[in-house]
């Protein structure tokens, strides 16, 4: 049994309009010791994913179908005080802004320690003192340092103590929503490797989600793309990387540039991610899509299965067979933009 | 037009700020002694824009990027040094160059939701300029800076406001605004961080077409070493206020010579999960620029650290013998003969250095 299975899971928000679908029709497994990647542009649902898993949405979202299985038990299912047990304990979540998730008026340590107690009730101090030090020499920071305030750590200090937090409980598993995005590559770096060695040592499994794919392609297993709420493609990162049949997962790749290839042609993906609230029928991607046909706009894409991929693409045979290079050809993309649009080309 | 004809000389500019003013005084009041600190942002930059150009400033936060950008353009006075355009000195211009300066001296920002007005219609933000430099023709020049950046039909987004164009169509109106006024250059400082992935590359076109269809030139701010090997004809790399490695982007990218310019591009991820990576660990982090150290600003980080010469002598951005770009490092030779061992003062101790002299350059 895998550590997280998710199904069919919808995560909804209330608006004035109506509900916006965030996450719709979600299904993935994280195995024990597994690093999976969520890439997507914003708004494509991959904070909302975290989000639910980990218990803390907004008062707007809900969870309106589905099951998320963690080591057996359904957290749907769970009252908040249960959830908020797990929270830390199990599961922890590092995100993207670290002010945002330190206390200003406690000390580093206090915070820390709190959160030993309060899920482990009978830890003496001296244990958790010992386990502040521990997880600050982890991720480089001076255990002197521990009794500072937040403000008095630069943003990579901070970032890197809330990585000392969510690690001090040793949870089964991480969930870190561009942990490092904010940070200077160098910093990103040192932070990343550091976490890849703390979950070695410890035997969690992870899920980063980025924009970044570069990010991606050097820390996780598997890697799923999503698109405006729902899973375009997944897979072992290797195969995402170099043979994906889904439009998208090639778009989206091209329009990252590679700092070892010298000369490179960026492709931009023209238009925006549909409204959540009233999605098109159909292929969520048909309307940026260079290869949509009337089917795309009509019939939803089902999985497709091959060489560990799943991908949900009509077309995915096609591209695997003849179009591949077609779809990759930045001018592919930028004809349908100015087919589509005149040119307003974003 | 010639692409190597020099349009703009930078000449050792400085840009300090006091730091007991304003909002950074509580970032820094732990060192409040009484005396005025400065923030040296920018101390002692050196480089030309060629014509046609795109020249990339690259370097971590608070490096001095936006600020040597912003003193491009005339957003700050510097504090010393001085810029060279059309064999003007720009400390002893008259009004009326200044003026004219202003005009060809353009900046893109990073957040166009902040650089723009929210008040002010498409149309009024494009013509502003034109009408501050007493410009004719508005309307028509308005319509084709609005074509060139792709808000197609222009008129269609004459009367919108900032809040309801897409943060891809906002930059594309402040660059419109840009050009309106038909400038020599346009600093860009990480005109497309704010945009997705997905729209960067449509932005990034127009700049260019900027460059290869009126032979702008472009000075491109940015963190991210990726977009600028994609962007850049060259590139200077920052750290602390200063340049510390300048030359052609493919040399620098893959022939990195100073110490930190090669913890820099190793710390770049790579969007190939095939490639594997030498990583290389870095001591601590990029010191404050209040107190800076004598000699080299990157000695306590420095793992090729060679001992009194770096802890004394300022490296000099020079040519060295043995490649094309420009380095400020002690460890190479350099090209104009300068030997940085001469400004050592008293006899080096091997304790102190921590370093066998025998890992220092030799001085033939
Ligand atoms: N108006 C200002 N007043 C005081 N300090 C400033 C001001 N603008 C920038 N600085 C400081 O100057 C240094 C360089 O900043 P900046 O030019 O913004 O670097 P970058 O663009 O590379 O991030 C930083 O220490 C920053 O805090
Ligand atoms: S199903 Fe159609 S619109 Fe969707 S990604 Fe495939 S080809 Fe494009
Ligand atoms: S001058 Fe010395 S300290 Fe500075 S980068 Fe070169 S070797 Fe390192
Ligand atoms: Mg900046």
């Amino acid at each position: 049994m895998s550590q997280l299975e998710v199904e069919d899971l919808e995560v909804y928000y209330e608006t004035e309009e109506g509900p916006a679908q965030a996450v719709d029709g979600v299904s993935f497994e994280l195995e024990e010791g597994e690093n999976l990647g969520i890439v997507g542009e914003s708004g494509c649902g991959k904070t909302t994913l975290a989000k639910a898993i980990i218990g803390i949405l907004p008062d707007a979202g809900y969870i309106n179908d589905g099951s998320i299985n963690f080591q057996g038990d359904d957290l749907t299912e769970m009252t908040n005080a249960q959830r908020r047990r797990l929270k830390w304990e199990e599961i922890s979540m590092i995100a993207q802004s670290a002010m945002n998730s330190l206390d200003p008026v406690y000390t580093i340590r206090e915070q820390i320690v709190e959160a030993i107690e309060t899920h482990r009730p009978g830890t003496g101090r001296v244990e958790s003192d010992e386990i502040v030090t521990e997880m600050f020499e982890l991720v480089g920071l001076d255990p002197e340092r521990a009794d500072d305030y937040p403000h008095q750590f630069s943003g990579g200090m901070r970032q890197r103590a809330m990585i000392a937090m969510a690690l001090a409980l040793e949870p089964s598993l991480m969930l870190a929503d561009e942990p490092t995005t904010a940070l200077d590559v160098i910093m990103q770096d040192q932070i990343l490797k550091r976490m890849a060695s703390i979950q070695e040592e410890i035997n969690s499994s992870m899920m980063v989600i980025t924009h970044d794919v570069s990010v991606v392609a050097e820390t996780c297993d598997r890697v799923i793309v999503m698109y405006a709420g729902k899973i375009a493609e997944e897979g072992p990162v290797e195969e995402i990387f170099d043979q994906p049949y889904h439009p998208y997962t090639i778009g989206l790749k091209r329009a990252f540039p590679n700092i070892r290839k010298s000369s490179q042609d960026l492709l931009s993906i023209s238009g925006y991610p549909p409204e959540l609230i009233d999605p098109p029928q159909g292929c969520r991607f048909a309307e940026r899509c260079p290869m949509a046909t009337d089917k795309c706009r009509e019939e939803e894409p089902e999985a497709h299965y091959k060489n560990g991929l799943r991908s949900y693409c009509h077309y995915a045979d096609e591209i695997d067979a003849e179009l591949r290079p077609y779809a990759d050809d930045p001018t592919t993309w930028n004809q349908a933009a100015a087919a589509t649009d005149g040119g307003v080309g974003e | 037009m010639s692409g190597n004809d020099v349009l703009l000389e930078v000449d050792d500019l400085k840009k300090h700020f006091k730091v007991n003013q304003g909002w950074i005084a509580s970032l820094v009041e732990s060192f409040g002694s009484g005396e005025p600190d400065y923030v040296h942002a920018v101390d002692g930059v050196s480089f030309e824009l060629r014509e046609g150009e795109t020249l990339g400033l690259a370097g971590e936060s608070g490096c001095g990027k936006t600020t040597t950008g912003m003193s491009l353009v005339k957003l700050h006075d510097p504090t010393a040094g001085d810029i060279v355009y059309d064999d003007t000195r720009l400390s002893e211009a008259s009004d009326a160059e200044i003026k004219q300066f202003r005009q060809n001296a353009q900046m893109i920002f990073q957040d166009p939701f902040e650089s723009l007005n929210p008040r002010m219609t498409v149309y009024d933000t494009v013509a502003e300029p034109l009408r501050i430099h007493n410009i004719r023709n508005e309307t028509a020049r308005v319509q084709r800076a609005l074509e060139f950046a792709e808000l197609l039909p222009p008129e269609q987004y004459y009367d919108q406001y900032p809040h309801e164009l897409s943060g891809g169509q906002r930059q594309r109106v402040a660059i419109a605004r840009a050009l309106v006024l038909d400038p020599d250059f346009i600093v860009a400082d990480e005109p497309v961080s704010m945009l997705d992935v997905s729209l960067r590359a449509g932005v990034l076109s127009l700049l260019d077409r900027m460059t290869d269809e009126f032979g702008l030139s472009v000075v491109y701010i940015s963190h991210d070493l990726s977009l600028l090997r994609h962007m850049c004809d060259r590139l200077a790399i920052m750290y602390m206020g200063k340049i510390v490695e300048k030359g052609p982007t493919d040399e620098i990218i893959e022939n990195p010579q100073h110490p930190y310019t090669q913890a820099l591009i190793n710390a770049v991820p790579v969007p190939d999960p095939g490639v594997g990576r030498e990583r290389v660990e870095l001591q601590g982090e990029v010191g404050d620029v209040i107190d800076i150290p004598t000699g080299c600003r990157f000695k306590n980080r420095c793992s090729e650290y060679i001992g009194d010469v770096c802890d004394q002598v300022v490296p000099p951005l020079e040519a060295k013998t043995d490649f094309e770009q420009d380095v400020a490092c002690h460890l190479y030779d350099s090209a104009e003969g300068y030997d940085p061992y001469q400004d050592v003062t008293g006899s080096p101790s091997a304790a102190e250095t921590g370093e066998e002299p025998e890992s220092t350059p030799a001085d033939d």
